[in-house]
């Protein structure tokens, strides 16, 4: 084998296809994952937060299951267990529609959920009580005072664990490959068994990740500058 | 349902317990306990090291850290154990077996968080016990030493129990290189059944909860009693004081 060359990979139309589709496919399951999980998340916290007390335990049960198993068994269980035990009718239709990136975007979506309603829930809690009832006194109804005044600044405390946690969500993607889906990790180890470039093709894929890691991070420290109340005081 | 999964763990406790030990190597829940002690307790003297080296004043020392520290943060851990699998034995020139490939790899990755939660420790001490254990005669190391990582560790307790939860969520990764661990020996039992896929991971993921649950509960249960004895309120019920669970709760 010759000396590192990484043209070797990126000048190869086919490599370069095969790399273009992995990082689609990756952002695909990406922002499947992140919608689902922050739709239930908000679904979580609403029923957490609401005054009957019998949704509670079962919230704590989810999230306690998601917190305490590792994802990539969820994710087999999913894929190997659950994924069998479907009507033929439904797991025919899922197999011809790209079954993996379906079930890594529910297996890591319910996953994440759990992180992101506790995120939430903490950072809701921080709110203080004199908070709504001002609103309340204010003339604003529940709902009213919980999207004008609590939300905002709830969303606005929970912003540093969620975005660790959408960082991370990003590189549990990679735990996709496991169950076959075709994203950037598995179009990596494709192209390794092709072209034997090893480091090359390894160094692309981290150099890949990191990157879009590092975009993920400066989002959202973005994101919280702009949300920092003391900064649009000044500004 | 629950007959098939009763009369699977009948059949195969001892392989999901240790593999095929006498006879190969050890494998199973035992492995994979081995290996996450293992790497935590390796990571643990090194993560004080990049804690300490992040917080001192020398460029040198803080900026191939810090570069680690993000490096290990945006790069998946998967990601890593391939560059472990290609590289680990080309540097030692030697057929390492997979649990040595998946060790390595769980101990860089480990460090770098583990460091950013003893940095977070000591960072939460305050300036002040630096300043007086200077003020008292010690040097820079003796003060760390003896003042600030006693202290720093001691509260860092119930966040290094949770990072030892999550290294054993990480073992089970080491399943695509095939470390004979209890992922792995699940997957075995699957490819013998065949026919009851959901049963067998069902048990795997009630075996992975028991045990992680359990320790997150020691683990809360240890905040409270730290947080409530930072506070100096070590007879005042505990309902007074809320924990502060801001690092635990990140990882």
């Amino acid at each position: 084998m010759s000396g590192f060359d990484l043209s070797a990979i990126l000048g190869n139309p086919e490599y370069a296809a095969m790399l273009l589709h992995g990082i689609e496919m990756t952002f695909i399951i990406y922002a499947g994952s992140w919608t689902l999980a922050m739709a239930l998340a908000l679904l979580l916290l609403a029923v957490r937060l609401s005054p009957f007390r019998f949704g509670d335990p079962l919230v704590a049960a989810y999230v306690s299951y998601h917190r305490n198993v590792p994802t990539l068994v969820q994710l087999m269980l999913w894929y190997f267990g659950i994924f069998t035990l479907m009507p033929n009718g439904v797991a025919t239709w899922l197999a011809s529609h790209n079954a993996e990136a379906i079930f890594a975007v529910i297996g890591l979506g319910l996953c994440q959920a759990a992180y992101f309603s506790e995120d939430l829930r903490s950072g809701v809690r921080s709110v203080g009580p004199g908070q709504m009832e001002a609103a309340r006194a204010l003339g604003h109804g529940y709902v009213s005072a919980m999207r004008f005044v609590i939300m905002p600044q709830g969303v606005r405390n929970a912003l540093p664990p969620l975005i660790n946690h959408s960082v991370s969500l990003f590189k549990n993607s990679s735990l996709a490959v496991v169950i076959g889906a075709s994203e950037l990790t598995h179009a990596v180890k494709e192209i390794e068994n092709l072209s034997f470039r090893t480091f090359e093709i390894y160094l692309i894929g981290t150099v890949l990740y990191l990157f879009f890691s590092l975009v993920i991070m400066s989002i959202g420290a973005y994101l919280s500058m702009r949300a920092d109340p003391a900064r649009s005081a000044r500004a | 349902m629950i007959h098939d999964m009763i009369a699977i763990v009948r059949d195969y406790w001892l392989l999901l317990l240790i593999g095929q030990y006498p006879n190969g190597p050890l494998g199973g829940l035992a492995n994979t306990l081995i290996l996450s002690a293992l790497s935590i307790a390796l990571a643990f003297p090194i993560s004080i090291l990049f804690a300490t080296a992040r917080l001192s004043k020398s460029p040198l020392l803080r900026w191939p850290v810090t570069a680690l520290v993000y490096f290990t943060r945006g790069v998946p851990l998967l990601m890593l154990i391939l560059w472990s699998y290609f590289l680990v034995p080309l540097l030692t020139g030697a057929d390492v077996p997979s649990f040595v490939t998946m060790l390595t790899t769980l101990v860089v990755y480990q460090s770098a968080f583990l460091s950013e939660v003893v940095r977070a420790g000591i960072v939460a001490l305050g300036p002040g016990q630096m300043d007086a254990a200077r003020a008292l005669g010690h040097s820079y190391i003796g003060a760390m030493r003896y003042i600030i990582l006693p202290q720093a560790l001691y509260n860092m307790i119930p966040s290094i129990l949770s990072t030892f939860v999550s290294t054993i969520k990480d073992t089970t990764l080491g399943y695509v290189i095939n470390v004979p661990d209890l992922t792995f020996a699940a997957s075995q039992v699957n490819n013998q059944l065949l026919t009851q896929p959901f049963q067998v991971f069902l048990i795997l993921a009630i075996v992975y909860f028991a045990i992680c649950w359990t320790l997150t509960y020691f683990a809360n249960r240890l905040e409270r009693r730290i947080t409530r004895r930072r506070a100096g309120l070590l007879n005042v019920s505990a309902a007074v004081v809320t924990p502060s669970k801001i690092v635990s709760e990140q990882l």
